[in-house]
């Protein structure tokens, strides 16, 4: 009873600030309406024992990823009023078109509703009882490690159209850093010891340091009346 | 829990792929300790890479069986050896035709090549896709890998905006094809495509509301990626918005790969339900074929010409597919290569006329062009007329072969309708050789010095039109023993 009471609050949480996300004005509620949103996702998924997926999300989705946005939006001046100029002339037909779209999907699901065949028991899907993010390493590295793999190919793809679109390697005012040779130098290289003598006669040997000089020395007596 | 001696991972089948990947990553770790004149060495490795690709490829084929790799996930039968020897030549012809182009535009040659074979990987992973989420991660891999080679070409405002609406779009897409997976997921709790069309036989027609629900969003996600009406929005821009490079990549080895995962995913693994997709597919086919076609007439830019052109043959093919017959798919195999080994010519002669930083792209560039260069003139002659379907080229047979497979099947309406639309595109294609045979030139063309083993591939391409066009018969009974084997 309790867990039916809670799955129908997360659930109505999660949709409402789903709904939000697209209907916030501001740009930066929206990405605090989906941190909301992922937060009760993965309360709804620890209701479903996968403790491991539900707290990484937390961890990559809320933690790295909606913060990274956040900064973009904030960074960003977008101007609000300009993307939405043309959201209510094409109102009417994107009504429409979702109008249509969701009465085929009702009907489709009227006329041969699902049945759910055999709901999954936790139980039996875990005998051994051993922990949820030992089940997903291990089902990760054995039966799972082809797309594991190439789930990883794709990562350096994108890490290497990113570097492609935005390394400039003909910018004259670019500083580089030459990591060898900071490694490779001494203090010989850094450091110029020079003889230096701390009387103040012999630097004053100067006629423009001598004025200099008379200058602060009357300056201070004047301070001083 | 499973044990890792009852895992079978059968590297061996999957060689090709993973030297391909190896080398992709020699490839970029080299890129960034050689000299900016010795980066040649990328283009020559890439090359080297294919053929590599392609002799383990037929090391590894054992015929007449098929070998299962990483637990079932990725297969090995005819099909995908076939396919994936198609893949591995067209794009070492590829290479061949836009090595100069790299080269006069300064493009970064590391990151374009390593990008570029990414492409190919990517195509290699969804050509032998066994399980429905390896399909979904090769199909990211090969559309990432391709907008990136799209928006490479950073100076140009037009490929940025080609790669950010191609980028928009191809993920919404995904998004819509991953919801479809997610419900025949639900249905069989399957992701083996074997498993998958096992559970459907088994359950009988139970539970077929949501198995057709998922059909839906899975036959939409499918037909954008093969730029078919009513999802065609990204082809004539990216088309033309993109480098030729890309273009090339885009329209020519991308198709095969894009028709080879349909048939794995609707006939491989979803052919019970294909009473409901075949009805889908017809309607597609339609509107592809009609909307390719007319719009196609008035085009000016012969890389959008091209790209319409691209939506009107990828109508045929979903003419073929919707037959569901042996006949229909090796039709469709056929086709599919045809068009590539017609469409690598056209391009390769694009790109041959691209010299410096001019790039060929407008109709009128081609005007004079029998006198200039007399040879390209006939390639591309033989181009439009086996685009067209005119009958000693391949691109009639092609043609014949699909609608032969219709009448068979049945459908003699669409049968008409197709040779009727196909007519109207004759036009347009017949206007470009007018165009490079009757009209005056105002500037001369000149050719990029492409040198003599990509002229010579250039030549012996456009002598394939006609070869394979006058003797069908090997191509047409090695794909039919693709699909057989």
């Amino acid at each position: 009873m309790v867990t039916v009471v809670l799955f129908y609050l997360f659930a109505v949480i999660l949709v409402g600030s789903a709904l939000r996300v697209i209907t916030a004005k501001n740009p930066v509620h929206s990405v605090l309406f989906l941190v909301l949103a992922f937060v009760t996702a993965s309360c709804l998924w620890l209701m479903l024992n996968v403790e491991f997926l539900a707290l990484s999300l937390i961890l990559i989705y809320v933690g790295a990823v909606m913060v990274l946005f956040l900064f973009v939006v904030m960074m960003l001046d977008i101007d609000l009023e300009e993307i939405r100029s043309g959201f209510w002339k094409n109102l009417p037909l994107a009504i429409l078109l979702g109008v249509v779209i969701l009465a085929e999907m009702v009907t489709i699901l009227v006329r041969r509703p699902i049945v759910v065949t055999g709901t999954a028991d936790v139980q039996v899907l875990n005998p051994d009882n051993l922990s949820n993010s030992y089940q997903v390493g291990w089902l990760m590295y054995t039966q799972y490690s082809y797309p594991v793999e190439l789930a990883s190919m794709i990562l350096l793809l994108g890490l290497v159209v990113a570097v492609a679109l935005t390394l400039r390697k003909t910018n004259k005012n670019a500083k580089y850093q030459n990591i060898a040779a900071q490694v490779a130098t001494s203090s010989t290289g850094r450091v110029t010891m020079l003889k230096m003598s701390t009387e103040i006669d012999q630097i004053a040997t100067n006629e423009v340091a001598k004025e200099v000089i008379a200058e602060i020395t009357s300056a201070d007596g004047g301070s001083k009346k | 829990m499973m044990d890792m001696t009852t895992m079978n991972m059968n590297l061996i089948t999957a060689i090709p792929e993973i030297f391909m990947a190896v080398m992709i990553v020699f490839m970029l770790l080299l890129d960034a300790f050689i000299d900016e004149s010795k980066k040649s060495v990328n283009t020559i490795l890439t090359i080297l890479t294919l053929i590599g690709g392609y002799i383990l490829q037929l090391i590894v084929f054992v015929p007449t069986q098929i070998s299962m790799a990483f637990n079932g996930m990725f297969v090995l039968d005819g099909l995908a050896e076939g396919m994936k020897l198609f893949v591995y030549v067209f794009s070492i012809v590829v290479v061949l035709y836009i090595r100069q182009y790299i080269n006069d535009k300064k493009f970064m040659k590391g990151e374009f090549y390593a990008i570029f074979l990414f492409a190919i990987l990517g195509m290699q992973v969804m050509i032998s896709a066994n399980n429905l989420l390896i399909l979904y991660i090769g199909l990211e891999l090969f559309s990432l890998a391709l907008i990136g080679l799209v928006a490479l070409n950073r100076d140009s405002i037009r490929s940025t905006e080609a790669a950010m609406k191609y980028f928009i779009l191809s993920a919404l897409a995904s998004g819509i094809l991953l919801y479809g997976i997610s419900f025949i997921f639900g249905a069989t709790n399957e992701l083996q495509l074997d498993a998958v069309f096992r559970s459907i036989y088994a359950a009988n027609g139970q539970n077929s509301g949501m198995l057709v629900f998922g059909l839906v969003f899975i036959v939409a996600g499918l037909v954008f990626k093969l730029g078919l009406v009513p999802f065609h929005m990204w082809v004539p821009d990216v088309y033309e918005g993109a480098s030729l490079p890309a273009t090339t990549l885009i329209g020519t080895v991308s198709e095969i790969a894009g028709v080879v995962f349909i048939i794995r995913f609707l006939v491989g693994g979803l052919v019970l339900l294909s009473k409901e997709w075949a009805v889908m597919l017809s309607v597609v086919a339609f509107l592809s074929v009609f909307l390719g076609n007319i719009v196609a007439i008035s085009q000016t830019n012969i890389k959008r010409l091209l790209g319409y052109s691209a939506i009107a043959h990828m109508g045929f093919i979903a003419f073929g597919l919707m037959t569901v017959s042996v006949n229909g798919i090796s039709a469709v195999l056929f086709y599919v290569v045809s068009y590539v080994i017609t469409a690598l010519a056209g391009f390769g002669v694009l790109l041959a006329l691209s010299e410096g930083g001019f790039e060929c792209e407008k109709i009128e560039d081609l005007s004079g062009l029998s006198k200039s260069h007399p040879i390209y003139a006939g390639i591309m002659l033989l181009v439009m007329f086996s685009l067209a379907g005119i009958p000693p080229l391949v691109g009639f047979y092609a043609k014949f072969t699909i609608l032969s497979a219709l009448i068979e099947a049945g459908y003699i309406k669409s049968a008409v309708f197709a040779v009727i639309m196909a007519l109207i595109g004759a036009f347009y294609y017949l206007r470009v050789v007018k165009v490079m045979y009757f009209d005056e030139k105002d500037i001369e063309l000149r050719a990029a010095n492409t040198g003599v083993i990509s002229r010579g591939v250039l030549v012996v391409n456009g002598g394939l039109l006609l070869l394979i066009g006058i003797m069908p018969g090997n191509l047409m009974r090695f794909c039919s023993y693709l699909l057989t084997s």
